[in-house]
């Protein structure tokens, strides 16, 4: 028995910033001080707040210190963990209030969450099969085999109105539903897994999977039963080694405890799961692709009908749901459907997971209810904008998505909600961005992505993305026309009728968003030649003020052409012929005397 | 693993654990004076007696914590009992043997062991 636990992140955000080691320290010290037998160090998955990494939490007392070094871990051990006295110094300011430790979930980031598929990400240690089942693991399973039929388990997921979590929104319920019933006579069924995550910026499947595998394992079991599967795959990125390992360990456990395998609880049902690696493509994302992929051919889309769950892995039925879906399935079935549907909005039950990242304080995976606004995440959980910038716009669903300008910021978040305002929920990754950010330039980072990421299946994907960024090109060094824009515009939707599958169909959605909300940014790109960001590099000159400079002659020796010139004491100016607009010079002023525009 | 009771089996044990990680106001705070005082006086034999019988006996609504000196080093090694709702009680001069008896008596059965409390006179 230990009177108190320590919990680390493990979670690739923390790890990436040493909190393995920081473990390693704290076992030492902790041995060191005679307190193995009293303090018992626990790794987790991610906690959400990565902005603050690496995290480490103590119970009983809940203490939460945040950035911890490995030089600070003598300190925390002797005084709190022996002494009992915390070190408020390395504790999270906003858990420090006069006189006491604030609870972690009375702050700001996670006062407004609600943690479902997240639950247990940094509580349990997800490498012990048994610390999952002390928080409610398998009870699902057990259930379902147990006293519910298929059908009964079916219509639990439909009456909870769960809807697919990777970006789509088709209810799972029905998803299941097809695959049990479209097929009557099949030999073989198949369960899938999406963990094929590729959106930039979006980590949520990963940290569910490297937080909670057994989550996911538990729900692929109960699918399995559902529409009568024996055989189920996790498709995952080779990128994600955390995620891919963890979740080895936990099949291998569910493997020894009989809960995957033959006769599996004494029902007669019998499951079992394997793991197959992505190679990081961003169109095995798509359903088609992902199960070609899986039957080991190059990863390419095809056509559908049929769909997969009357022709899929092996043309045999196929349920395939994302990661974060699978996870509120245990819930779901140990709470009810009537639980589940009470969270969320009319259309859209339940949680979503975000990813925030962008000019965003708070860094880091947080879970809310459908139908929360998007002032709440950015301004309540996020903690807003840092530096005192204006917030201009949201990116969600990656590269298929599109942008939210700040009229839209009361918006309640769910599927109909976003696709309203021409974004999309997609599988959860929210980039922020603020005033120093050139729509334009976000256009065409996302576009060069899909650009690499197309297949080459497709002509209107495989050309038409490359033109569309071609005329971006075109418009960010200043040698667009107006009517380039329209064609633009009609290009998009072209790629967006014609490709064969999602990855083409949504491809021009950053595009048509930010020219729908920002199109005076684009005008000033082809009528004004300037970029009001300040972003693109051949839209802008450097200028000295001469009133201000003191010629210093500091920015003439950093700069790298010698297009600066002048005497000491005197102004200096800047020859634009020269200037590669490196920005070293403004870089070097002390005086402000250099501006861009 | 073929039935439900050996899945509650696990579970239970675990919980126990687990318990530990859920912040809950409502619950009752046993708090152990471990400050340079209490610690020489003998505090940490009695912490880790409370931590074990209450993870032991699957009481979930109990914490046991620690905290620094409270102020009154003679009658150290201190361990004061918070309920929502109640008066802090005040146990004084404890040992591990003690912290059984209030654990039975206090925490599970309700009642104030007051011979070991910071009221009885006899103890001072």
């Amino acid at each position: 028995m230990y009177r108190s636990q320590v919990l680390i992140c493990g979670g690739t955000g923390c790890t990436s910033s040493g909190s393995m080691k920081i473990a390693q320290k704290l076992e030492e010290e902790i041995e060191k001080n005679g307190l193995a037998d009293e303090v018992k160090v626990v790794r987790t998955g991610c906690f959400g707040l990565c902005a603050l990494g690496p995290i480490m939490i103590v119970y009983p007392e809940g203490t939460f210190y945040s950035m911890v070094k490995e030089e600070n871990i003598p300190e925390i051990v002797e005084e709190h963990l022996l002494k009992g006295r915390v070190v408020t110094r390395l504790v999270y300011d906003e858990t420090v209030a006069e006189n006491e430790i604030k609870s972690l979930n009375e702050t700001n980031f996670y006062k407004k969450q609600h943690r479902v598929a997240l639950r247990n990400c940094g509580v349990i240690n997800p490498e012990n099969i048994e610390e999952y089942i002390g928080v409610d693991g398998y009870q699902a399973l057990y259930k379902v085999l147990k006293e519910m039929t298929p059908d009964d388990v079916i219509k639990t997921v439909l009456d909870s109105g769960l809807r697919g979590r990777g970006g789509g929104g088709f209810p799972t319920g029905k998803k299941w539903q097809l695959a049990r019933n479209l097929v009557k006579d099949a030999d073989q069924k198949y369960v899938c897994c999406n963990a094929d995550e590729g959106d930039p910026g979006a980590f949520m499947d990963r940290s569910i999977l490297e937080g909670d595998p057994h989550a996911v394992i538990e729900a692929m079991a109960i699918a399995g039963y559902a529409i009568g599967a024996t055989q189920g795959y996790v498709y995952v990125r080779a990128e994600y080694p955390i995620a891919v390992h963890r979740l080895q360990v936990a099949i291998n456990q569910a493997r020894e405890y009989g809960l995957l395998g033959k006769n599996i609880f004494d029902s007669g049902f019998e499951f079992d799961l394997d793991i197959r690696l992505g190679a990081g493509a961003f169109v095995c994302g798509e359903e088609t692709a992902l199960m070609t992929s899986i039957e080991g051919n190059r990863g390419e889309p095809r056509p559908r009908p049929p769909f997969p769950a009357e022709k899929g892995l092996f043309r045999k039925p196929t349920v395939l749901n994302n990661v974060e879906t699978y996870a509120n399935i245990p819930q779901i079935i140990l709470k009810g459907a009537d639980w589940f549907a009470s969270m969320g909005t009319e259309k859209s039950k339940g949680t979503k997971v975000f990813a925030l990242g962008g000019k965003i304080h708070n860094t880091g995976l947080v879970e809310i209810p459908m139908g929360t606004t998007l002032r709440d995440v950015i301004y309540e959980i996020g903690g807003g904008i840092p530096n005192g910038k204006k917030f201009k716009a949201a990116q969600t669903g990656g590269p298929s998505g599109g942008c939210i300008p700040p009229e839209h910021l009361d918006i309640p978040i769910d599927y109909d909600n976003l696709i309203s305002i021409g974004s999309m929920m997609g599988s959860g990754g929210l980039i922020v961005m603020d005033e120093d950010n050139c729509m334009v330039d976000i256009a065409k980072f996302f576009l060069q992505f899909t650009v690499d990421e197309s297949c080459g299946k497709c002509t209107p994907c495989r050309i038409g993305t490359k033109r569309l960024y071609e005329m971006l090109e075109k418009i960010t060094s200043g040698n667009g026309t107006i009517e380039d824009i329209d064609k633009m515009e009609k290009l998009c939707y072209y790629i967006k009728n014609n490709s064969l599958c999602g990855l083409g169909q949504t491809a021009p959605n950053p595009v048509l968003s930010t020219l729908r909300y920002f199109r005076d940014e684009y005008i000033a790109h082809v009528k004004d030649k300037k970029c009001p960001a300040g972003v693109c590099t051949k839209l802008l000159s450097y200028k000295i003020m001469e009133d201000k400079c003191k010629g210093c002659t500091a920015c003439a020796r950093k700069c790298p052409v010698g297009a600066i010139s002048g005497t000491v004491k005197q102004p200096h100016s800047i020859d634009t012929n020269k200037c590669i607009k490196c920005g070293a010079c403004m870089d070097t002023c002390k005086f402000g005397a250099i501006i861009k525009e | 693993m073929k039935t439900l009771a050996e899945l509650q089996a696990i579970r239970d044990k675990m919980k126990n654990q687990v318990d530990i990680r859920a912040e809950d106001s409502s619950c009752i705070r046993v708090v152990v004076g471990m400050a340079t005082c209490g610690i020489a006086a003998g505090a940490r034999p009695v912490l880790k007696a409370f931590s074990d019988a209450v993870q032991e006996k699957g009481l979930h609504n109990v914490m046991v914590t620690q905290t620094g000196c409270i102020g009154l080093c003679q009658y150290e090694p201190i361990v004061e009992i918070i309920e929502p709702g109640k008066e802090k009680v005040t146990y004084i001069k404890m040992d591990a043997a003690k912290a059984a008896e209030v654990v039975e008596h206090h925490l599970i059965g309700g009642e104030v062991v007051s011979k070991y409390t910071i009221g009885n006179s006899e103890l001072k």
